[in-house]
């Protein structure tokens, strides 16, 4: 059983998005991590980026095939986590923390209450299994 | 798992060690047990363990056993001298398409042929439809193991001490109904066990306890590739003679007077030259090498056929179907992107590290 922590919101496209300070710290859930299985590359939008929620701004690469990974919120890339160039396998050891891909300043917060809640991911990620 | 997939005599044992299954050429196999990358680093650097039980397995016996697989196989047969002997080669049809890669050993009473599950179906009938009534084709149901790395035969040897330490590269031999074989895909030292289905937990077991690092079919691709080993399906099919394949050394002209299914157009290709033939691929831009990729490089372009980014290199390497006067620097479509690449000779790894040549 895949972890969903409750302090974040999903994407049903198997994005998490948590809300810091301000701006919102994106990543892909332990689910997409396991179905992926190990990360090799990862492909991160530019610095200064301006995104669209639901847009393509960045790619996964696993053993197994490349995914893109959507844009959960619109508004501004502000960070992208570099350490993945060097070590995408953290993708995998800690989707939730180290293992972040990038943090935009959304245009507008409230994009946030879109997304899916931990208890409707975990019941669209069981749903899949079946 | 969805249902009419068959299980291995090994399914339980792997599903205890925690394998993610998946489908593969009609059976449920494991794909990885949590880390395809931790296992191909296994089998470089120890040793890692195998169930291959899915692999198609054809006992040859009669008077016209040799006949018979003079006739269908590229390699001659004769050449298996001694019990034991093998090599690899391929099974070709009248216009030199590969049915497919195998393993031919020569054994008590016969042969023993070793083939691709997909292409079960196809080479049992291939055999039957040109065997006499001297020769006896027997699919076996027996249970396949492979056992991989360079300290593969010193565990095996601290489990069993059957002396298989001696054993030459490319020979078998028997270990009571069990057959050991110094063979493999993964282009380290090692075995392939072939057994009863009853005795395969038991093997699985003792070689885990030993210190043999279950590995799945995911690594099993990544390390074929390493090492240069083509897949049928993906590098060579029905539609690729072994000089399209870049197998020339699987097929033996001499004698010249021994006639094998595919000779004539092989021979006819041998002379005109084949148009294209599949090189290695070394990413030096940025993304993962997968098949289907479009390659641009001098005199001509072609498609990827193979792909992985490589563990044991730290970048993307791959097959690539070309002319056969292709060279490089190449550059490879990535999403739309064009990325740099070198043409290459493989193997790609030999013992962990770089040993492919550049083609410029």
């Amino acid at each position: 059983m895949s972890d969903t922590p409750d302090d974040l919101r999903y994407a049903s496209t198997h994005e998490w998005a948590r809300l810091d300070d301000g701006s919102v710290v994106v990543g892909i859930s332990d689910h997409a991590q396991d179905a992926l299985g190990d990360v090799v590359y990862v492909e991160l939008p530019e610095l200064g980026q301006e995104v669209q929620a639901g847009e393509e701004v960045a790619v996964v690469e696993s053993v197994k095939a490349a995914s893109d990974i959507y844009a959960p919120v619109g508004g501004v890339v502000e960070a992208i986590n570099e350490a993945l160039d060097d070590g995408p396998e953290v993708v995998n050891q800690d989707p939730y923390g180290d293992g972040w891909f990038f943090q935009i300043t959304p245009d507008d917060e409230t994009q946030l209450e879109d997304l899916l809640n931990a208890e409707a991911y975990a019941e669209q990620c069981a749903a899949e299994q079946d | 798992m969805p249902d009419g997939y068959r299980k291995t005599a090994l399914h339980d044992a792997c599903i205890a060690a925690g394998a993610k299954m998946a489908p593969f050429a009609g059976w449920t196999l494991p794909l990885h047990f949590g880390s395809q990358i931790a296992e191909h680093r296994a089998v470089r650097a120890a040793a890692g363990l195998f169930d291959v039980s899915h692999m198609a397995i054809f006992d040859i016996s009669g008077t016209g056993a040799l006949t018979l697989l003079r006739d269908v196989l590229a390699g001659d047969a004769a050449r298996l001298t001694s019990e034991g002997q093998a090599f690899y080669t391929v099974m070709l049809d009248e216009s030199a398409g590969i049915i497919d890669d195998l393993l031919a050993y020569r054994q008590r009473g016969g042969y023993r042929l070793v083939a691709n599950a997909a292409n079960r179906q196809a080479v049992g009938a291939w055999l039957r439809g040109r065997a006499g009534p001297d020769v006896t084709v027997t699919e076996r149901n027996l249970a396949m193991l492979a056992l991989q790395g360079p300290q593969a035969l010193a565990l095996f040897e601290t489990a069993y001490s059957a002396g298989v330490d001696r054993l030459g590269s490319f020979h078998a031999m028997t270990l009571g109904d069990w057959t050991l074989a110094r063979t493999g895909y993964t282009g380290e030292a090692g075995l392939e066990i072939m057994l009863p289905n009853a005795d395969a937990p038991g093997l699985w077991a003792r070689l885990i306890a030993v210190g043999a690092a279950p590995a799945g079919l995911g690594a099993r691709d990544t390390l074929r590739l390493e090492a240069g080993l083509k897949l049928h399906g993906q590098d060579m099919d029905n539609g690729t003679t072994p000089l399209e394949a870049s197998l020339a050394q699987t097929v033996h002209w001499q004698p010249p007077e021994r006639h094998f299914i595919g000779r004539e157009a092989l021979a006819k290709q041998a002379a005109e030259g084949a148009r294209t033939r599949l090189f290695g691929l070394v990413l030096e831009g940025r993304g993962v090498l997968r098949s289907g990729q479009r390659v641009l490089a001098g005199q001509g372009e072609g498609l990827v056929t193979s792909g992985i980014f490589s563990p044991s290199l730290g970048y993307s390497i791959a097959f690539v179907r070309l002319p056969s006067d292709a060279t490089g620097p190449a550059e490879v479509l990535i999403r739309g992107k064009r990325q740099r690449a070198s043409l290459v000779r493989p193997p790609f790894v030999r013992r962990g590290r770089p040993a492919f040549q550049k083609i410029d």
